[in-house]
This record gives structure tokens, C-alpha cells and sequence, in this order.
């Protein structure tokens, strides 16, 4: 009540048309980031010929066909899929478990390299993985673990965004005297951890989960690397297959059920689950 | 006494639960960067099906990164595509988030915005890369509408032209990161004092004054954070303008990133060349990142 007094005293646009025009705005943004998928969702139920001979709004009946279509053809696109299921799961389990771990060695105990690590891996946050993949391949070589999900699935382990992330909860969330008490009860320093620490993280561990799931679902660049045999492809490895391919030998509605299958997933867990996700994004980057 | 015994007992278990990330760290990354940085000194590639090398050559490899002229066009490229999009993606990102921060406006249906501008955060860029190259093809949606509405008399070829090209990948990244960015903006934005806004109010400030004088200068910190993590992101620039062009770079390389000249070095096995390069941006990234860290550090300390 008294916030609209005092806008109507200040000397700019009235407050219903500045209303508005942020409502215009908005949802032309919206727009302009749902309708590439409005498309892909239309096309992907649409025959062929019917996406040959131009754009429409209305959706097709051949999502069935489409889809028994790609599942029958060239591209092991249901093996991709579990591929890459197995190393996003695996990656997010021992991202979230482990960065919480070493969280918990710099929150809760004092040692004499306790600052020099902490520093240390706030120096290397930013590193990208891109500039030491030459050195990665060739250890991948050595270790003859080509065509192998470990390379892709281990190195989550020591993933210092994550562990800031974990830390920065931690002051907030993570009393010591927590565990002093436990301490006290006689509960061992390991169980601890795993018993009283870590449902207490558990908002933090969704968001992180979800967050390395979603990074390492959508990597590219290392397991082109790494990958290249059919059996052990992941989905973006085939859209680039499908990409390099000759394009207009293509029946397009599987290339557009393609890219729903890879895209689509991702969005339906999204939704579920978007309060907790666009909720923890500022978390952990913003500090103060 | 007992103090000093309890200190010593528990504190050992700091190191314990530090081994798994120290181990996998090493290994995965220590070791790989001092790998890389020790390939780059050696000539070492395929010529036809003859293996060259590993011979020692000193700095041969960075001066003939540095003299072929390629990696100046790829760092322009890379540079011109990341400004075209971040451009676009800092101001969306101040206005929406001076908006959705704003108590006086009251926007409705927040949450619904929210999730909406950020959802292309989260999808993969390969199959997004795909699915923008398939709509925007001669043949595609985009094309058809375009012609049926008159604005073209003709397919315009996006991938043909350089500034098109260019327009695609950059306007790509601008959709999957403004979202994020107006996200971190407005948390910052919240944090600050309303008793600010306030007292500029009852000065009869308008709201473009109160943003540019009170709410802009107190969102420093968190615009160079913005700023330079984008710039860093940026020279990671790959998925995009390598599935929209098929990893060619086309028109004639000016889409060309510098990491999909790298992963073009790797894929041919120029581990000589991919080692000078990647110890070029080792180094770039590095520079960023101690200012990155300074920046945040200071914030902390100000505290």
C-alpha cells in the first residue's frame, strides 16, 4: 500500500505501464526458449514427407512409427541411452558422496595442510577439464582404458565446484557441536559421517546430484575422446554421429525423435524437480 | 592434557577422508596437466602412416602455433562469438533480474519464468546444436516460415554465410546462459540493503536512477564473477559450433573455436601441437581464474 504511494510520487513511467512492459518482455522470453522445442516435440511425431514439405503447428500421429523407426535403425540409440544413464548415475553418486567428504575434512577438523589444500582447490575450481585432456587420454592409454567407463565415471571423485558447494552449506547448515555430541554418544569418526552428516546434507546433495548428473548426461567432449566403439557410445556421441552423417539421406522425423529422446528426459526430471534446482543455482557460486 | 590427546586422535581423520579426492585429483588431473605440458615440447605426430617422433624440439611447437596464424583466427572467433552472446546476456540478465527483485513491480508468476529461462541451461548442447541446425537447414521449419511470411524470397542459408553462422552459435549460448546469469544477478540483487531503495524512494529517485546509481555500482563484485566465469566458459566454447558445422568450422573456419582446434590436434594425434596449445590456454584460463579468486577472496574478507 504504502510502496504505491510512494511510486506514484516518482518522476518515471507509472508503475502499471512499467507492469507492462516487464510482462511483454517476459513473455517473449519465454517464448523465444520454448518454442525450439514446441518445433522438435511437433516434428518428432510427423512423418517425413510431412517435415519435407514445410512447418506446421498442428502435431502429426506418427510418433510411434518414428520412434519403432530409430529404435530399428543403424544408430544403438537405446544402448546409448544406458550408457549414458550408468556413467551419469555413477558419476553423480561418487561426485556427491565423496565431494561431501572432503567437505567435511576441511569444515570439521584441524591439520597443518588444512589451509593449503582448501586454497589449493579453490585455485583449481576453474581449470577446465579441456586443457588437460591430451595428458588424460594418453594415462587413459597407458591404463588401457579405452572404451571403458571408468575414466569417465572415477575422476568425479575430485570435483572441486561440488565440494565448494558442499562446504559453503556446511557453515551454514552444519553445527560442529553436532558432532562433538556424536563424538560423545561414541559413534566412530567414519560412521559419523555417514550416519549424522550426510542426511543432514541431503537438500545439498539433490541439488549437487542432479547438477553432475545433468553435466556429465550432456558431455561431449571427453567421451568422443575415449569412446568409439558402437557398444559403449553414449547419446551425445550418436547426435554427432547422426550430425557427420549425410543429412538428407535421413528420414528426419527420426532425427528429430532422436533429439527428443536425448532432451526430453532431461526436461520431465527438470520440472519435477525445478523449485530445489533454480534454487540451489546461486547457492553455490555466489558468495555473500 | 586431555585436550591435546582428543586433538591429535580426531584430527588425523581430516587426512583420512581428504585421501579419495587427493588420490583421483592426482591422478586425473596433476599428473594429465604435467603429461600435457611435457608432450609439448616433443614433435610428435602422424605423418600419412608414418609415425613422427617423439623427438625432444625445445619451443618448436609453441612458435609454430603462434606462426601459423590459425590460432589468432581461432581465439577471434572464439572472442566474436562469446561477446555476441554475452552482450545480450547481460542485459537480459540486469533487466529481468532488476524486475523479478523489484518490490514494487511485483511480478506474478516468478516461479514460472524462472524455471522456463533457465531450462536450456540443462540441455544437452550436442542435441540442442542438432536440433538448431536441423530447424534452421535450407529445408527447415525456420526457412519455411521465413519464405511463407515473405520476409525471404528464398531459403537463407545460415551455415553458408559468416555472420549468420556466427549469429546461430552465439544466439545459442546466450539462450542457454542468460538464465543462469539472471538467476546469480538477482540473488545478488536481493542481498542488498532495501533500506537503500527505500530512502532513494522518498527521495523521489526513479527506478532507472535507483538502478544505474544505487543497484549497479553495489552488484560489482558479482558482475566481474559474471564477467569473468563467462570469459572462461567462453574459451571452452565446443558443442555448439562443433555439431552445428560438423567440427569443419565452416563458412571457410570462421565458426572455429580454439578447443575444436585442439580436439582437432587429439583426433589426429598432433600430441605435440595439442600439448603447446593446451598449455597456451592452461595459462590463459589460469590468469582468469587468480582474478576470479582475488575477487572472492576480497568479497570474504570484506565481510
Amino acid at each position: 500500500m504504502n510502496s504505491d504511494a510512494v511510486g506514484a510520487k516518482s518522476k518515471g513511467l507509472p508503475i502499471g505501464v512499467r507492469r507492462m512492459i516487464a510482462y511483454i518482455v517476459l513473455v517473449l522470453i519465454s517464448f523465444l526458449c520454448l518454442f525450439w522445442f514446441y518445433v522438435l516435440l511437433v516434428n518428432a511425431t510427423r512423418t517425413n514427407s510431412q517435415i519435407q514439405g514445410g512447418f506446421s503447428a498442428v502435431f502429426g500421429t506418427n510418433f510411434v512409427t518414428n520412434w519403432k523407426n530409430l529404435i530399428g535403425g543403424t544408430l544403438p540409440v537405446v544402448r546409448g541411452m544406458v550408457n549414458s544413464l550408468v556413467i551419469a548415475a555413477s558419476s553423480a553418486v561418487l561426485c556427491v558422496y565423496f565431494s561431501t567428504m572432503t567437505a567435511y575434512a576441511i569444515h570439521v577438523y584441524e591439520f597443518k595442510l588444512k589451509r593449503y589444500i582448501y586454497t589449493f582447490i579453490l585455485a583449481v575450481m576453474m581449470i577446465p577439464t579441456q586443457v588437460t585432456a591430451l595428458g588424460f587420454i594418453k594415462l587413459v592409454g597407458r591404463m588401457k582404458l579405452y572404451n571403458n567407463f571408468i575414466p569417465l565415471i572415477v575422476p568425479a571423485i575430485a570435483a572441486p565446484v561440488t565440494f565448494f558447494y558442499m562446504k559453503q552449506y556446511m557453515d551454514s547448515a552444519l553445527p560442529l557441536a553436532l558432532v562433538e555430541a556424536a563424538r560423545i554418544d561414541g559413534a566412530g569418526e567414519f560412521r559419523t559421517f555417514n550416519t549424522i552428516v550426510l542426511p543432514l546434507m541431503k537438500p545439498s546433495i539433490a541439488v549437487q546430484a542432479i547438477f553432475t548428473f545433468v553435466a556429465s548426461w550432456n558431455n561431449y567432449f571427453t567421451p568422443a575422446l575415449i569412446l568409439n566403439k558402437d557398444k559403449v557410445k553414449t547419446l551425445p556421441i550418436l547426435i554427432a554421429q547422426l550430425r557427420s552423417a549425410d543429412f538428407l539421406k535421413f528420414d528426419m522425423g527420426q532425427v528429430y525423435m532422436m533429439i527428443a529422446f536425448s532432451i526430453f528426459p532431461v526436461i520431465i526430471v527438470y520440472l519435477i524437480l525445478s523449485k530445489y534446482i533454480v534454487g540451489g543455482v546461486a547457492v553455490g557460486s555466489v558468495k555473500g | 592434557m586431555r585436550n591435546k590427546h582428543k586433538a591429535v586422535s580426531y584430527n588425523k581423520w581430516g587426512y583420512i577422508f581428504l585421501i579419495p579426492f587427493v588420490t583421483v585429483y592426482i591422478v586425473f588431473q596433476m599428473i594429465p596437466l604435467f603429461t600435457t605440458i611435457y608432450n609439448s615440447f616433443f614433435e610428435n605426430y602422424m605423418s600419412g602412416l608414418k609415425q613422427i617422433g617423439p623427438n625432444f624440439v625445445g619451443l618448436a611447437n609453441y612458435k609454430a602455433l603462434f606462426a601459423s596464424g590459425d590460432i589468432w583466427k581461432y581465439l577471434r572467433n572464439t572472442m566474436i562469438m562469446w561477446i555476441m552472446g554475452f552482450v545480450p546476456q547481460i542485459f537480459f540478465s540486469l533487466l529481468l533480474g532488476a524486475w523479478f527483485s523489484d518490490s514494487m513491480l511485483r511480478v506474478k508468476g516468478q516461479r514460472f519464468f524462472k524455471t522456463v529461462i533457465y531450462l536450456p541451461n540443462l540441455i544437452m548442447a550436442s542435441a540442442f546444436s542438432m536440433l538448431f541446425f536441423a530447424l534452421f537447414s535450407d529445408g527447415g521449419p525456420i526457412n519455411t516460415i521465413l519464405v511463407s511470411l515473405g520476409i525471404f524470397k528464398e531459403p537463407y542459408k545460415f551455415f553458408s554465410h559468416v555472420w549468420s553462422a556466427r549469429s546461430l552459435v552465439a544466439f545459442m549460448n546466450f539462450l542457454m546462459w542468460f538464465g543462469n546469469t539472471t538467476i546469480l544477478l538477482m540473488a545478488g540483487m536481493l542481498g542488498i540493503d532495501s533500506s537503500l531503495f527505500e530512502a532513494a524512494n522518498v527521495d523521489g529517485a526513479t527506478s532507472t536512477q535507483i538502478f544505474f546509481k544505487i543497484t549497479l555500482p553495489l552488484l560489482r563484485p558479482i558482475l566481474v564473477y559474471v564477467l569473468i566465469t563467462s570469459l572462461i566458459g567462453g574459451l571452452q566454447m565446443f558443442d555448439v559450433p562443433q555439431i552445428l558445422t560438423n567440427g569443419t568450422g565452416d563458412p571457410m573456419r570462421n565458426t572455429m573455436t580454439l578447443i575444436m582446434y585442439l580436439n582437432k590436434h587429439l583426433f589426429s594425434k598432433n600430441y605435440g601441437m595439442a600439448g603447446a596449445l593446451s598449455v597456451v590456454l592452461f595459462i590463459i584460463t589460469g590468469i582468469l581464474s587468480i582474478i576470479v579468486f582475488r575477487a572472492t577472496g576480497d568479497r570474504q574478507k570484506a565481510r
